[in-house]
Protein backbone atom coordinates (compact mmCIF):
# COMPACT_ATOMS: atom_id res chain seq x y z
CA UNK A 1 0.00 0.00 0.00
CA UNK A 2 1.14 3.56 -0.97
CA UNK A 3 1.35 5.72 2.07
CA UNK A 4 1.32 8.89 2.38
CA UNK A 5 2.19 10.94 5.40
CA UNK A 6 0.95 14.38 5.39
CA UNK A 7 2.55 16.18 7.94
CA UNK A 8 0.57 18.21 10.39
CA UNK A 9 1.76 20.59 12.51
CA UNK A 10 -1.20 22.92 13.33
CA UNK A 11 -0.19 25.48 10.01
CA UNK A 12 -2.17 25.44 7.12
CA UNK A 13 -4.98 23.96 5.04
CA UNK A 14 -4.47 20.13 5.63
CA UNK A 15 -7.07 19.28 4.62
CA UNK A 16 -7.11 20.39 1.04
CA UNK A 17 -3.41 19.08 0.27
CA UNK A 18 -5.19 15.21 1.52
CA UNK A 19 -8.07 15.64 -0.66
CA UNK A 20 -6.02 16.32 -3.73
CA UNK A 21 -4.13 13.82 -3.23
CA UNK A 22 -7.19 11.29 -2.24
CA UNK A 23 -8.33 13.02 -5.74
CA UNK A 24 -5.44 11.58 -7.51
CA UNK A 25 -4.03 8.82 -5.85
CA UNK A 26 -7.50 6.98 -4.95
CA UNK A 27 -6.01 3.45 -3.58
CA UNK A 28 -3.34 5.24 -1.62
CA UNK A 29 -3.64 5.67 2.07
CA UNK A 30 -3.35 9.56 3.18
CA UNK A 31 -2.47 10.30 6.71
CA UNK A 32 -2.70 13.65 8.10
CA UNK A 33 -0.62 12.70 11.30
CA UNK A 34 1.28 14.80 14.02
CA UNK A 35 2.88 11.29 14.85
CA UNK A 36 6.71 11.09 14.17
CA UNK A 37 6.36 7.39 13.93
CA UNK A 38 3.83 7.71 11.47
CA UNK A 39 5.93 9.87 9.40
CA UNK A 40 8.34 7.51 10.49
CA UNK A 41 6.76 4.54 8.63
CA UNK A 42 4.92 6.39 5.48
CA UNK A 43 6.12 5.45 2.47
CA UNK A 44 6.12 9.30 0.89
CA UNK A 45 5.96 12.63 2.93
CA UNK A 46 3.91 16.37 2.41
CA UNK A 47 5.22 18.75 4.47
CA UNK A 48 2.95 21.72 3.77
CA UNK A 49 3.04 24.95 5.55
CA UNK A 50 1.15 28.59 5.56
CA UNK A 51 1.26 31.60 7.61
CA UNK A 52 4.60 33.01 8.90
CA UNK A 53 8.04 30.73 8.83
CA UNK A 54 9.14 31.29 12.56
CA UNK A 55 5.48 30.06 13.51
CA UNK A 56 5.83 27.36 11.99
CA UNK A 57 9.62 26.31 12.99
CA UNK A 58 8.12 26.91 16.66
CA UNK A 59 4.80 24.68 16.07
CA UNK A 60 7.58 21.95 14.02
CA UNK A 61 9.34 22.09 17.06
CA UNK A 62 7.11 22.24 19.77
CA UNK A 63 5.43 18.72 17.97
CA UNK A 64 8.42 16.85 18.42
CA UNK A 65 8.32 17.04 14.63
CA UNK A 66 12.19 18.54 13.49
CA UNK A 67 13.55 14.91 13.62
CA UNK A 68 11.02 12.98 11.27
CA UNK A 69 10.96 15.75 8.76
CA UNK A 70 14.83 15.55 8.59
CA UNK A 71 14.72 11.98 8.30
CA UNK A 72 12.38 12.18 5.73
CA UNK A 73 14.16 14.26 3.32
CA UNK A 74 17.22 11.74 3.73
CA UNK A 75 15.25 8.45 2.65
CA UNK A 76 11.59 8.85 0.85
CA UNK A 77 9.62 10.87 -1.43
CA UNK A 78 9.71 13.78 -0.35
CA UNK A 79 7.31 16.90 -0.86
CA UNK A 80 6.90 19.95 0.51
CA UNK A 81 4.94 23.28 -0.02
CA UNK A 82 5.11 26.58 0.43
CA UNK A 83 6.60 27.01 4.04
CA UNK A 84 7.72 23.25 3.29
CA UNK A 85 10.03 24.59 0.82
CA UNK A 86 11.29 27.81 2.99
CA UNK A 87 12.39 25.73 5.60
CA UNK A 88 14.55 23.57 3.96
CA UNK A 89 16.87 26.15 3.53
CA UNK A 90 19.53 27.84 6.58
CA UNK A 91 17.60 31.01 7.68
CA UNK A 92 14.58 33.21 6.52
CA UNK A 93 14.66 37.03 6.84
CA UNK A 94 11.01 36.65 8.01
CA UNK A 95 11.79 37.18 11.86
CA UNK A 96 15.46 36.38 11.35
CA UNK A 97 14.63 32.68 11.98
CA UNK A 98 16.62 29.23 11.35
CA UNK A 99 15.36 26.42 8.99
CA UNK A 100 16.41 22.91 8.71
CA UNK A 101 19.34 23.19 6.88
CA UNK A 102 18.98 20.42 4.56
CA UNK A 103 19.88 23.29 1.74
CA UNK A 104 22.32 26.06 2.22
CA UNK A 105 20.60 29.28 1.24
CA UNK A 106 18.20 31.38 2.39
CA UNK A 107 14.46 32.78 2.25
CA UNK A 108 14.01 36.55 1.33
CA UNK A 109 11.13 38.77 1.54
CA UNK A 110 10.81 40.32 -1.75
CA UNK A 111 12.52 43.54 -2.46
CA UNK A 112 10.19 46.54 -2.23
CA UNK A 113 12.49 48.38 -4.75
CA UNK A 114 12.18 45.45 -7.32
CA UNK A 115 8.00 45.35 -7.29
CA UNK A 116 7.64 47.24 -10.86
CA UNK A 117 6.25 45.46 -12.94
CA UNK A 118 6.30 46.06 -17.10
CA UNK A 119 4.35 49.01 -17.63
CA UNK A 120 5.88 50.37 -14.44
CA UNK A 121 2.76 49.35 -12.30
CA UNK A 122 3.76 48.13 -8.72
CA UNK A 123 3.18 44.97 -8.09
CA UNK A 124 1.44 43.71 -4.89
CA UNK A 125 3.47 41.52 -2.12
CA UNK A 126 2.17 39.19 -1.53
CA UNK A 127 2.62 37.58 -4.77
CA UNK A 128 -1.02 35.93 -4.87
CA UNK A 129 -2.93 34.38 -7.88
CA UNK A 130 -1.95 32.15 -11.00
CA UNK A 131 2.08 32.42 -12.73
CA UNK A 132 3.89 30.75 -14.90
CA UNK A 133 6.62 28.13 -14.00
CA UNK A 134 9.37 27.77 -16.58
CA UNK A 135 11.13 24.73 -16.29
CA UNK A 136 14.93 24.64 -15.53
CA UNK A 137 15.18 21.20 -16.52
CA UNK A 138 13.84 18.09 -16.90
CA UNK A 139 12.19 15.90 -13.52
CA UNK A 140 9.43 12.78 -13.16
CA UNK A 141 7.39 15.56 -11.21
CA UNK A 142 7.46 17.94 -14.52
CA UNK A 143 5.83 15.10 -16.29
CA UNK A 144 2.99 16.16 -18.39
CA UNK A 145 3.21 19.57 -17.08
CA UNK A 146 3.92 22.27 -19.97
CA UNK A 147 6.60 24.48 -19.40
CA UNK A 148 5.78 27.96 -17.98
CA UNK A 149 2.13 26.45 -16.94
CA UNK A 150 0.48 28.79 -14.45
CA UNK A 151 0.25 27.21 -10.55
CA UNK A 152 -1.28 29.27 -7.77
CA UNK A 153 1.03 31.30 -5.38
CA UNK A 154 0.77 32.99 -2.20
CA UNK A 155 3.74 34.30 -0.39
CA UNK A 156 5.91 37.48 0.43
CA UNK A 157 9.79 35.45 0.76
CA UNK A 158 11.00 32.71 -1.88
CA UNK A 159 13.84 31.12 -1.25
CA UNK A 160 17.60 31.94 -2.53
CA UNK A 161 19.64 28.42 -3.14
CA UNK A 162 23.29 28.40 -2.59
CA UNK A 163 23.29 26.09 -5.54
CA UNK A 164 22.04 27.27 -8.61
CA UNK A 165 21.87 23.50 -9.50
CA UNK A 166 19.10 22.87 -7.31
CA UNK A 167 16.15 24.66 -8.71
CA UNK A 168 13.79 22.87 -10.59
CA UNK A 169 11.62 25.82 -11.58
CA UNK A 170 11.13 29.61 -12.19
CA UNK A 171 9.05 32.54 -11.47
CA UNK A 172 9.21 36.05 -12.31
CA UNK A 173 7.62 38.48 -10.38
CA UNK A 174 9.83 41.57 -10.00
CA UNK A 175 12.69 39.29 -9.71
CA UNK A 176 13.43 35.77 -10.90
CA UNK A 177 13.00 33.34 -8.11
CA UNK A 178 13.42 29.77 -7.84
CA UNK A 179 9.66 28.58 -7.62
CA UNK A 180 10.74 24.80 -6.80
CA UNK A 181 13.87 22.90 -6.19
CA UNK A 182 14.64 19.35 -6.70
CA UNK A 183 17.64 17.18 -5.50
CA UNK A 184 17.67 13.12 -5.17
CA UNK A 185 14.28 12.61 -3.41
CA UNK A 186 13.27 15.60 -2.83
CA UNK A 187 10.99 18.01 -4.50
CA UNK A 188 9.75 20.88 -3.34
CA UNK A 189 7.45 23.75 -4.60
CA UNK A 190 6.77 27.54 -3.37
CA UNK A 191 3.29 27.35 -5.34
CA UNK A 192 0.29 25.39 -4.18
CA UNK A 193 -0.65 22.05 -6.18
CA UNK A 194 -3.61 21.28 -4.00
CA UNK A 195 -5.20 24.86 -5.51
CA UNK A 196 -3.93 24.99 -9.20
CA UNK A 197 -6.81 22.92 -10.78
CA UNK A 198 -5.35 20.46 -13.03
CA UNK A 199 -1.63 21.35 -13.24
CA UNK A 200 -1.46 20.93 -9.61
CA UNK A 201 -3.25 17.75 -9.70
CA UNK A 202 -0.86 16.41 -12.03
CA UNK A 203 2.13 17.20 -10.02
CA UNK A 204 0.60 15.80 -7.13
CA UNK A 205 -0.36 12.54 -9.39
CA UNK A 206 3.61 12.43 -10.30
CA UNK A 207 4.73 12.95 -6.73
CA UNK A 208 2.54 9.44 -5.70
CA UNK A 209 4.28 7.85 -8.45
CA UNK A 210 7.89 8.97 -8.29
CA UNK A 211 10.47 6.31 -7.72
CA UNK A 212 13.65 8.68 -7.16
CA UNK B 1 3.42 37.44 -15.29
CA UNK B 2 1.10 36.96 -13.16
CA UNK B 3 -2.55 36.77 -14.34
CA UNK B 4 -5.08 38.60 -13.80
CA UNK B 5 -7.92 36.57 -11.79
CA UNK B 6 -11.31 36.30 -12.34
CA UNK B 7 -13.54 34.75 -9.36
CA UNK B 8 -17.26 34.07 -9.62
CA UNK B 9 -19.06 35.12 -6.62
CA UNK B 10 -21.71 32.90 -5.17
CA UNK B 11 -24.32 34.15 -2.44
CA UNK B 12 -24.83 31.54 -0.44
CA UNK B 13 -28.01 31.48 1.69
CA UNK B 14 -28.72 28.19 4.15
CA UNK B 15 -26.92 25.89 1.13
CA UNK B 16 -28.46 27.43 -1.64
CA UNK B 17 -27.01 29.99 -4.30
CA UNK B 18 -28.80 33.34 -4.59
CA UNK B 19 -27.74 37.10 -6.02
CA UNK B 20 -29.33 39.58 -4.79
CA UNK B 21 -29.86 42.64 -6.57
CA UNK B 22 -29.14 45.78 -4.13
CA UNK B 23 -29.20 43.13 -1.78
CA UNK B 24 -32.98 42.55 -2.46
CA UNK B 25 -35.00 40.57 -3.97
CA UNK B 26 -33.06 36.80 -4.28
CA UNK B 27 -33.46 34.81 -6.59
CA UNK B 28 -32.29 30.84 -6.42
CA UNK B 29 -29.82 30.15 -9.00
CA UNK B 30 -28.34 26.52 -7.87
CA UNK B 31 -26.52 23.98 -5.90
CA UNK B 32 -23.44 25.49 -4.78
CA UNK B 33 -20.86 22.15 -5.89
CA UNK B 34 -22.37 22.00 -9.18
CA UNK B 35 -22.12 25.42 -9.84
CA UNK B 36 -18.86 25.38 -8.24
CA UNK B 37 -17.69 22.64 -10.36
CA UNK B 38 -18.78 23.93 -13.36
CA UNK B 39 -16.69 27.43 -12.69
CA UNK B 40 -13.37 25.29 -12.05
CA UNK B 41 -14.15 23.54 -15.44
CA UNK B 42 -14.89 26.99 -16.98
CA UNK B 43 -11.27 28.08 -16.06
CA UNK B 44 -12.05 30.04 -12.94
CA UNK B 45 -8.90 31.15 -10.92
CA UNK B 46 -10.90 31.08 -7.51
CA UNK B 47 -14.13 31.03 -5.90
CA UNK B 48 -15.38 33.66 -3.30
CA UNK B 49 -18.80 32.17 -1.51
CA UNK B 50 -20.31 34.75 0.43
CA UNK B 51 -22.80 33.29 3.37
CA UNK B 52 -25.94 35.66 3.61
CA UNK B 53 -27.82 33.26 5.67
CA UNK B 54 -29.72 35.16 8.10
CA UNK B 55 -31.06 32.75 10.86
CA UNK B 56 -28.13 32.11 13.54
CA UNK B 57 -30.20 28.07 13.06
CA UNK B 58 -28.66 27.77 9.55
CA UNK B 59 -24.90 29.33 10.05
CA UNK B 60 -22.76 25.97 10.16
CA UNK B 61 -24.34 25.03 6.92
CA UNK B 62 -21.70 26.93 5.27
CA UNK B 63 -19.07 24.63 7.05
CA UNK B 64 -20.93 21.87 4.95
CA UNK B 65 -20.93 23.40 1.60
CA UNK B 66 -16.99 24.64 2.24
CA UNK B 67 -16.46 20.88 2.72
CA UNK B 68 -17.99 19.23 0.18
CA UNK B 69 -16.85 21.76 -2.24
CA UNK B 70 -13.05 21.57 -1.32
CA UNK B 71 -13.54 17.93 -1.69
CA UNK B 72 -13.66 18.61 -5.74
CA UNK B 73 -13.02 21.58 -6.31
CA UNK B 74 -9.16 22.54 -6.36
CA UNK B 75 -8.89 25.86 -6.49
CA UNK B 76 -8.55 28.79 -3.89
CA UNK B 77 -12.13 29.21 -2.27
CA UNK B 78 -13.06 31.88 0.21
CA UNK B 79 -15.34 32.76 2.01
CA UNK B 80 -17.25 35.52 4.24
CA UNK B 81 -20.17 36.23 5.85
CA UNK B 82 -20.86 36.23 9.30
CA UNK B 83 -17.43 35.85 11.00
CA UNK B 84 -17.49 37.58 14.35
CA UNK B 85 -14.58 35.81 15.93
CA UNK B 86 -10.98 34.04 15.32
CA UNK B 87 -12.79 30.85 16.18
CA UNK B 88 -15.16 31.25 12.89
CA UNK B 89 -12.29 32.19 11.14
CA UNK B 90 -10.00 28.99 11.84
CA UNK B 91 -13.62 26.91 11.25
CA UNK B 92 -13.93 28.11 8.02
CA UNK B 93 -10.37 27.58 7.33
CA UNK B 94 -10.24 24.30 8.99
CA UNK B 95 -13.61 23.19 6.78
CA UNK B 96 -11.56 23.60 3.80
CA UNK B 97 -11.31 27.86 2.74
CA UNK B 98 -8.35 29.19 1.81
CA UNK B 99 -8.96 33.16 2.62
CA UNK B 100 -11.82 34.39 4.75
CA UNK B 101 -13.50 37.82 4.11
CA UNK B 102 -14.60 40.09 6.75
CA UNK B 103 -16.58 42.83 6.32
CA UNK B 104 -19.07 44.34 9.19
CA UNK B 105 -17.06 42.61 11.85
CA UNK B 106 -13.41 44.32 11.09
CA UNK B 107 -15.15 47.80 10.57
CA UNK B 108 -17.02 46.81 14.47
CA UNK B 109 -13.22 45.48 15.92
CA UNK B 110 -10.58 46.18 13.92
CA UNK B 111 -8.36 43.94 15.94
CA UNK B 112 -10.09 41.20 14.65
CA UNK B 113 -7.98 41.49 11.39
CA UNK B 114 -4.87 42.16 13.80
CA UNK B 115 -5.50 38.87 15.67
CA UNK B 116 -6.79 36.85 13.27
CA UNK B 117 -4.00 38.07 10.63
CA UNK B 118 -1.38 37.00 13.43
CA UNK B 119 -3.13 33.62 14.29
CA UNK B 120 -3.48 32.31 10.74
CA UNK B 121 -1.54 34.07 8.58
CA UNK B 122 -2.30 37.61 6.16
CA UNK B 123 -2.56 35.53 3.04
CA UNK B 124 -5.49 33.98 4.61
CA UNK B 125 -7.89 36.89 5.99
CA UNK B 126 -9.53 39.47 3.33
CA UNK B 127 -11.32 42.50 4.43
CA UNK B 128 -14.71 43.51 2.32
CA UNK B 129 -15.35 47.14 2.05
CA UNK B 130 -18.95 48.19 0.84
CA UNK B 131 -18.38 51.54 0.10
CA UNK B 132 -20.68 54.40 -1.30
CA UNK B 133 -20.13 57.65 -3.07
CA UNK B 134 -21.09 60.44 -0.80
CA UNK B 135 -19.56 63.31 -2.48
CA UNK B 136 -21.40 66.03 -3.52
CA UNK B 137 -21.40 66.48 -8.02
CA UNK B 138 -18.53 68.21 -8.61
CA UNK B 139 -16.58 68.27 -5.45
CA UNK B 140 -13.73 65.53 -5.31
CA UNK B 141 -15.34 62.26 -5.44
CA UNK B 142 -15.09 60.78 -1.58
CA UNK B 143 -16.63 56.90 -0.57
CA UNK B 144 -17.65 56.05 2.96
CA UNK B 145 -17.59 52.95 4.05
CA UNK B 146 -21.24 50.88 4.84
CA UNK B 147 -21.93 48.14 6.95
CA UNK B 148 -24.55 45.31 7.05
CA UNK B 149 -24.82 44.84 3.21
CA UNK B 150 -24.91 48.66 2.67
CA UNK B 151 -27.79 49.52 4.87
CA UNK B 152 -25.18 50.90 7.68
CA UNK B 153 -22.71 54.20 7.29
CA UNK B 154 -19.59 54.11 9.26
CA UNK B 155 -18.15 57.45 8.70
CA UNK B 156 -14.99 55.91 7.82
CA UNK B 157 -13.57 56.99 4.43
CA UNK B 158 -12.91 54.20 2.34
CA UNK B 159 -9.43 54.77 1.16
CA UNK B 160 -7.64 55.41 4.81
CA UNK B 161 -10.26 52.26 5.59
CA UNK B 162 -8.30 50.27 2.78
CA UNK B 163 -4.69 51.90 3.91
CA UNK B 164 -5.82 50.45 8.04
CA UNK B 165 -6.42 47.30 7.23
CA UNK B 166 -3.65 46.97 5.36
CA UNK B 167 -1.91 48.14 8.14
CA UNK B 168 -4.23 45.69 10.64
CA UNK B 169 -2.69 42.47 8.66
CA UNK B 170 -5.76 42.16 5.87
CA UNK B 171 -3.92 40.26 2.76
CA UNK B 172 -6.52 41.20 0.20
CA UNK B 173 -9.37 43.61 -0.41
CA UNK B 174 -12.66 42.32 -1.72
CA UNK B 175 -14.29 46.29 -2.70
CA UNK B 176 -17.88 46.37 -3.44
CA UNK B 177 -19.75 49.48 -4.79
CA UNK B 178 -22.62 49.85 -3.35
CA UNK B 179 -23.72 52.09 -5.91
CA UNK B 180 -22.95 49.31 -8.25
CA UNK B 181 -23.84 46.46 -7.44
CA UNK B 182 -26.66 44.35 -8.85
CA UNK B 183 -26.60 47.43 -11.94
CA UNK B 184 -24.75 45.45 -14.24
CA UNK B 185 -23.46 49.25 -15.85
CA UNK B 186 -20.16 48.42 -14.72
CA UNK B 187 -17.42 48.99 -12.10
CA UNK B 188 -17.03 52.51 -10.38
CA UNK B 189 -13.90 52.35 -11.38
CA UNK B 190 -12.39 55.45 -9.76
CA UNK B 191 -13.26 54.27 -6.81
CA UNK B 192 -11.77 50.74 -7.66
CA UNK B 193 -8.43 52.65 -8.85
CA UNK B 194 -8.25 54.91 -6.03
CA UNK B 195 -8.39 51.92 -3.31
CA UNK B 196 -6.27 49.71 -5.64
CA UNK B 197 -3.53 52.66 -5.80
CA UNK B 198 -3.81 53.19 -2.35
CA UNK B 199 -2.34 50.24 -1.07
CA UNK B 200 -0.02 47.36 -1.75
CA UNK B 201 -2.04 44.45 -1.38
CA UNK B 202 -4.14 42.96 -3.99
CA UNK B 203 -7.69 44.58 -4.82
CA UNK B 204 -10.56 42.72 -5.79
CA UNK B 205 -13.11 44.56 -7.95
CA UNK B 206 -16.61 43.77 -7.30
CA UNK B 207 -20.32 44.95 -8.21
CA UNK B 208 -21.65 46.54 -11.14
CA UNK B 209 -20.39 43.88 -14.02
CA UNK B 210 -23.05 43.68 -16.57
CA UNK B 211 -20.87 42.45 -19.56
CA UNK B 212 -17.00 41.23 -20.71
CA UNK B 213 -15.75 44.95 -21.27
CA UNK B 214 -16.55 45.54 -17.32
CA UNK B 215 -14.46 43.38 -16.39
CA UNK B 216 -11.65 44.28 -19.17
CA UNK B 217 -12.33 47.91 -17.51
CA UNK B 218 -11.61 46.79 -13.75
CA UNK B 219 -8.07 45.81 -14.51
CA UNK B 220 -7.22 48.32 -17.30
CA UNK B 221 -8.85 51.81 -15.83
CA UNK B 222 -9.46 50.21 -12.11
CA UNK B 223 -5.98 48.90 -11.33
CA UNK B 224 -8.06 45.89 -10.11
CA UNK B 225 -5.63 42.73 -9.47
CA UNK B 226 -8.81 40.33 -10.05
CA UNK B 227 -11.98 40.92 -10.81
CA UNK B 228 -15.47 39.26 -9.20
CA UNK B 229 -18.64 38.77 -11.07
CA UNK B 230 -21.89 37.10 -10.27
CA UNK B 231 -25.00 37.13 -11.91
CA UNK B 232 -23.48 36.94 -15.44
CA UNK B 233 -21.62 33.93 -14.75
CA UNK B 234 -24.81 32.06 -12.78
CA UNK B 235 -27.35 32.54 -15.57
CA UNK B 236 -25.06 31.58 -18.40
CA UNK B 237 -24.94 34.84 -20.17
CA UNK B 238 -21.21 34.10 -20.12
CA UNK B 239 -18.49 31.43 -19.48
CA UNK B 240 -15.61 32.66 -17.47
CA UNK B 241 -13.75 31.22 -20.46
CA UNK B 242 -14.94 33.45 -22.68
CA UNK B 243 -14.19 36.00 -20.03
CA UNK B 244 -11.04 35.09 -20.30
CA UNK B 245 -10.94 35.76 -24.31
CA UNK B 246 -12.06 38.92 -24.06
CA UNK B 247 -9.51 40.17 -21.66
CA UNK B 248 -6.42 38.41 -23.49
CA UNK B 249 -7.83 40.21 -26.64
CA UNK B 250 -7.50 42.99 -24.89
CA UNK B 251 -3.82 42.49 -23.68
CA UNK B 252 -4.52 41.29 -20.09
CA UNK B 253 -2.99 38.50 -18.92
CA UNK B 254 -4.89 35.52 -17.17
CA UNK B 255 -4.53 31.69 -17.28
Amino acid sequence: MNTVAIVDYGMGNLRSVAKAIEHVAPEARVLVTHQPALVASADRVVVPGQGAMPDCMRELAARGLLQSVIDATRRKPFLGICIGLQMLFDSSEEGGVSGLSVFGGRVRRFPAERMIGPNGVRLKVPHMGWNRVTQARPHALWQDIADGERFYFVHSYFVVPDDAALTAGRTEYGVDFTAAVAQDNIFAVQFHPEKSAQAGLALLGNFMRWKP
Amino acid sequence: MLAKRIIPCLDVNAGRVVKGVNFVGLRDAGDPVEIARRYDAQGADELTFLDITASSDDRDIILHVVEQVAEQVFIPLTVGGGIRAVEDVRRLLNAGADKVSMNTAAVQSPQLVAEASGKVGAQCIVVAIDAKCVSAEGEPARWQVFTHGGRKPTGLDAIEWARRVQALGAGEILLTSMDRDGTRIGFDLPLTRAIADAVDIPVIASGGVGNLAHLADGVTEGHADAVLAASIFHYGEFTVGQAKDFMRARGIEVR
